[in-house]
Order: C-alpha cells, then structure tokens, then sequence
C-alpha cells in the first residue's frame, strides 16, 4: 500500500465516522434493543418488567386482533399498489401523449404526493363527510365512508393511492421521456399497431422502473401508519387496523412497551423479507432486462 | 396516433387533472367559507368569502408555533444530514474504504427499515437523554433517518461530477478542504438541492417519530399539530383547512418553484438502485 492509497482510506473512515455514529445509536442500537424488548413482559404503569422468553410471540399466534392486523395490512397493500401502479402508469401514458398542460398536470400530481400525509388524511376526512362531503354530495348517497366497516377500508385505500399515484406516474414518465423517438419510428415502420406498440416496446421498456416502483409503493405501504391512524384511527371494529397501527397502540396507547415492540418486530421482518425478494427478482430480471 | 386514440388520452388526463385539482380546489374554499354554511351543502359554492378561519388558526390555535417547528426542525434536519452525509457519499463514490460493499448494503437496507421497528427504543432512548419534546431529538432522529437516501443519492451525483476537475484541483495542491469547498460542492450544487428538498419534505411530513417525541407546542411540528386540532363541540372544519394550507406552503412552493430538482431527485432515487 502506498502512502496515497493510506492517507485516502484514512480519509475515507473520517469521511463516512459521522453517519457510522449516528446510524449506529440511532438506528443499529435501537433495531438490537427493539429485539431484547419484545422478549420482555414491560408495562411501565404496572411497574411490570421481567424476561419474558417468546412470550409475546407466542401470544400473537394465537391473538385474532394480530392475525385481523395482519390481513388489513396484506389487503391494504396489495390493493393499493395495485391501483397506484394501473392508474400510475394510464396516467404516464396519457401525459406523454399531450403538447401542452404536461407541467401543470405534473404539478397538480406531485403537490399530493409532496404534501404531508396528514394533510391528505384530513382533506379525505372531509371529503369522506357523511352529510357535507363531496363525495357524498356528488353521489347523491349518504354513505358513512368511515364509519361503516363494510366501506372503511377502501376508503382508506383510495385516499392512499390518490396520495401515492403521483409517484409511480412521475417514475413512469420521466422514463417514457428517455425512450428515444426512433424506437418509436421503428415500430411503425415495421408495421407494428398501437396495441403492439404499447404491450411490446413501451410496457417492457417500463418493466424495470416498474419492479422499482412496486418494491418502494410495497415498502411503503407495508409500513404505512399516516394516513390510517389519522383518517379512522384503526376502527371502525378495527377494520382499518394494520399491523403498524396495532404495534403502536399497543406501545403508546396500552402501554405495552414489550409486546408492542414484538408487534413492532415482526412488521420489521415483514418488510425486510419483502425488500430481499424484491431485489432478488430485480437481479434475477437484470439479466434479461 | 388515431383520433380515437388521442381523445381516450386527453379524456385519462382531464379525468387525473379533476380528481386532484378538485379536492384541492375544495379544501381551499372550505377554508374561506363563513362557519355557518360549511355542513349546509348544497349549494356548493358559499355565499360569500371569509378569513375568520386563517384569523383563528392564527391568533387562537398552536399552528403559528408549530410552524416555526416545523420550519426550524426540517431545515436543522437538512442541514445535518447534508453535513454527515455528502463527506460520507464522497467516500463511498470515490475513495477505497474497507468494507465497503457491507457498508452499501447496510444503507440500501435501512432505506426500507420502518419506522416502527425503532420507535419503542428510540422512545426510552430520548426519555433517558431528555431530548423528549426538544428540537434537538427530532432533528437528530429525523436526519439519521434521512442519512441513507440522502448519501444514496449523493453518492449517484458525485459519480457524475468528472474525476478529472478533482485532479486538476489536486494537482494545484487543493487540500481535502478547499477541494470540497471549490470544486465538489459547486460541482454538486443541483444534486446538492435535489438531495436537500426530498430530506425537507422527508421531515418536513414525517408524523410517526414527531408524534411519539413531542409533548408540548415546544416542539409539536405541523403534522402533529394538525392531527390534533382540537374542537371545542365540533369539529372546526374550516379552520381545519385553513391549516392545512398552511402545513402545505412549503411544499406548494417546492413542487412549483423548484420542480425540476424534486422530479430529478425522485427519479435518481429510483433508477439509480
């Protein structure tokens, strides 16, 4: 090793010492503690706090309000990315096709998209007013969207995707503007139709920016805890809980500092195993792609 | 393009435009309607405008506070992980560091970490440290939070910037310092900007961590006090949306005034991986 190369990864450890602390003790530590809690029985009000072994795990496989969570949380996620990433690449696809408006259309889509998730909770509370709602208004139909456990859910989905579209919109056309014309040109010229062109040169072309856009809207939603937590607090009859909101009801409206965190664990897992699929297949299509 | 074709595409487009200017549009005019026509619809349009909500959000309500929270906590989160973060990018996009390809993987996984994961710990963490319901704990938790996107996307940009500018500054006997403050930084500056609004807004709307560390309007940011906007016998809808607009400003302004840098960071975020 030379005297450069020994001075550069001198450097180097001093460059990268702050964010190796701070990531450390802030999330390194806390993610070890957050195993060592879950295994504990703590209920600070009660003054409980033992070892409590798989206690909590064990619980949780029997726990019905869990295993509910947990459906909530697959429904929830499967739905709305599904949607986002349908209505996500029609409205990429429309943009692109338009002279003029793009900007503007743009802007309206990322305002959603960048604004608190509270804040859009709060606009779909409204919206959602059995009585005063636009949406009820327009419908002519006095549906209590939040109230009523058969409607709950889809409430909250279709507030979320309206919300998270925008992403996948913006991901999909900022792709679809790196398409050179000729390809384009090409096809015509070899006869191609437009729905040979959509499923064989612009669909594929997206395929990649696409797995992206389904591994970060999956992650996200897995995770979610915003926008439920606001618009219906997990009810009505716990039909909009999912795991995150039980895990933190459970800590900080319980109590239940250990069982909480083993809550809390397991959506911690969920979505590690989910992520390592995910960039499994991305490598695996990265070959063919 | 078909005729056919082309009116299905402008028809998608008005269609996405209505569904999001609509709501916005009706957020906007519930927080300028009189109090006594809000839960009287139809009509839809009120009879007149008022700014009794602004006027009481502002005079009567904790928002003006939580505002400068948020304003103080989001831009002290910015500045720190772009502190920590674009010497870190720097190491990982150019110099040889042991461990290196463990250290990536740590920080792609630890974008997908949840919240949640952490929060029980960081809870009694900040309780023995007494940085609960401080700007202090926030920014701190905020930006370590931020750091791995952020060096994620600098460590794209500084890829791009040409090793040869950083040589020619070497060969002219620029130390580590005036290297970062004459040719990197300068030469970062869009990413730079793109890096720092996605980690504004990152703090800007995060609600889990704000939520569970604040107690008081000493630290409460804008989500969390919105989330909490109290009523008195009914909900205040309309002073509701008059804070809603407020929490919304600084993004409104970021998605128009600096567009290009948020979309430019969004999509390096997502293709770069």
């Amino acid at each position: 090793m030379t005297g450069r190369e020994r001075a550069d990864r001198r450097r180097a450890l001093v460059y990268i010492a702050p964010t190796v602390l701070a990531l450390g003790v802030l999330t390194v530590y806390p993610g070890i503690w957050v195993l060592w809690l879950s295994l504990q029985r703590r209920i600070p009000i009660f003054e409980v706090s033992r070892f409590a072994g798989f206690e909590n795990y064990a619980f949780l496989a029997v726990d019905a309000r869990f295993w509910s969570a947990g459906k909530t949380t697959a429904v929830f996620t499967l739905g709305s990315v599904a949607l986002e990433i349908a209505l996500g690449v029609a409205v990429a696809l429309a943009i692109n096709t338009q002279r003029r408006g793009r900007r503007l259309a743009l802007s309206l889509l990322l305002l959603a998209w960048a604004m608190p998730a509270v804040v859009a909770a709060k606009l779909f509370e409204w919206l959602y007013h059995p009585s005063a709602g636009l949406v009820n208004v327009l419908l002519g139909w006095p549906i209590n969207w939040l109230g009523d456990p058969a409607v709950a859910l889809p409430a909250v989905i279709f507030a979320d995707v309206w919300r998270t579209m925008p992403f996948v919109a913006v991901l999909c056309y900022a792709r679809l503007l790196a398409i050179p014309a000729d390809v384009y040109e090409a096809a015509q010229v070899d006869g191609a139709g437009r729905f040979a062109t959509l499923t064989r040169i612009t669909l594929p072309l997206l395929g990649r920016i696409l797995l992206l856009a389904i591994l970060f809207r999956s992650l996200d939603a897995l995770r979610a805890f915003d926008i439920m937590f606001v618009l219906t607090g997990g009810g009505p009859a716990g039909t909009t809980e999912t795991l995150t909101v039980y895990a933190y009801r459970a800590l900080f409206q319980t109590l239940q500092l250990g069982f909480g965190s083993a809550v809390s664990v397991v959506v911690f897992v969920l979505v590690m195993t989910v992520a390592w699929a995910y960039l499994r297949l991305l490598r695996a299509g990265a070959v063919t792609a | 393009m078909s005729p056919r074709a082309r009116t299905l595409a402008d028809l998608a487009v008005v269609l996405a435009l209505a569904a999001y200017a609509i709501p916005f549009f009706w957020q906007l005019l519930t927080s300028f309607k009189p109090e006594a026509e809000l839960l009287r619809v139809p009509p839809l349009l009120p009879s007149r405008l008022t700014l009794s909500h602004y006027t009481a959000v502002i005079t009567q309500s904790v928002m003006p506070q939580a505002l400068v929270n948020s304003l103080g906590i989001a831009t002290l989160t910015t500045l720190v992980s772009l502190l920590a973060g674009v010497p870190a990018a720097y190491a990982v996009a150019r110099l040889p560091l042991p461990g290196k390809r463990f250290l990536l993987l740590a920080i792609v996984a630890s974008t997908a970490f949840p919240q949640i994961a952490t929060v029980s710990p960081l809870y009694l963490l900040m309780r023995t440290l007494e940085l609960r319901d401080t700007w202090t704990g926030l920014v701190l938790v905020h930006a370590s939070f931020a750091l791995p996107l952020t060096i994620w996307l600098l460590a794209g940009f500084v890829r791009e910037i040409p090793i040869e500018a950083e040589e020619a500054a070497s060969v002219d006997g620029a130390g580590p310092v005036a290297m970062f403050r004459w040719v990197i930084v300068p030469l970062l500056a869009p990413g730079l900007a793109s890096t720092a609004l996605l980690t504004f807004l990152f703090s800007w709307n995060e609600f889990l961590f704000a939520y569970t560390f604040t107690v008081s309007e000493a630290s409460r940011t804008i989500p969390v006090a919105l989330a909490l906007f109290p009523g008195v016998f009914e909900v205040p809808w309309g002073d509701i949306a008059a804070a809603s607009m407020l929490a919304s400003l600084p993004p409104v302004v970021i998605v128009i005034a600096l567009q290009r840098f948020l979309v430019r960071g969004l999509v390096a975020g997502a293709v770069k991986e």
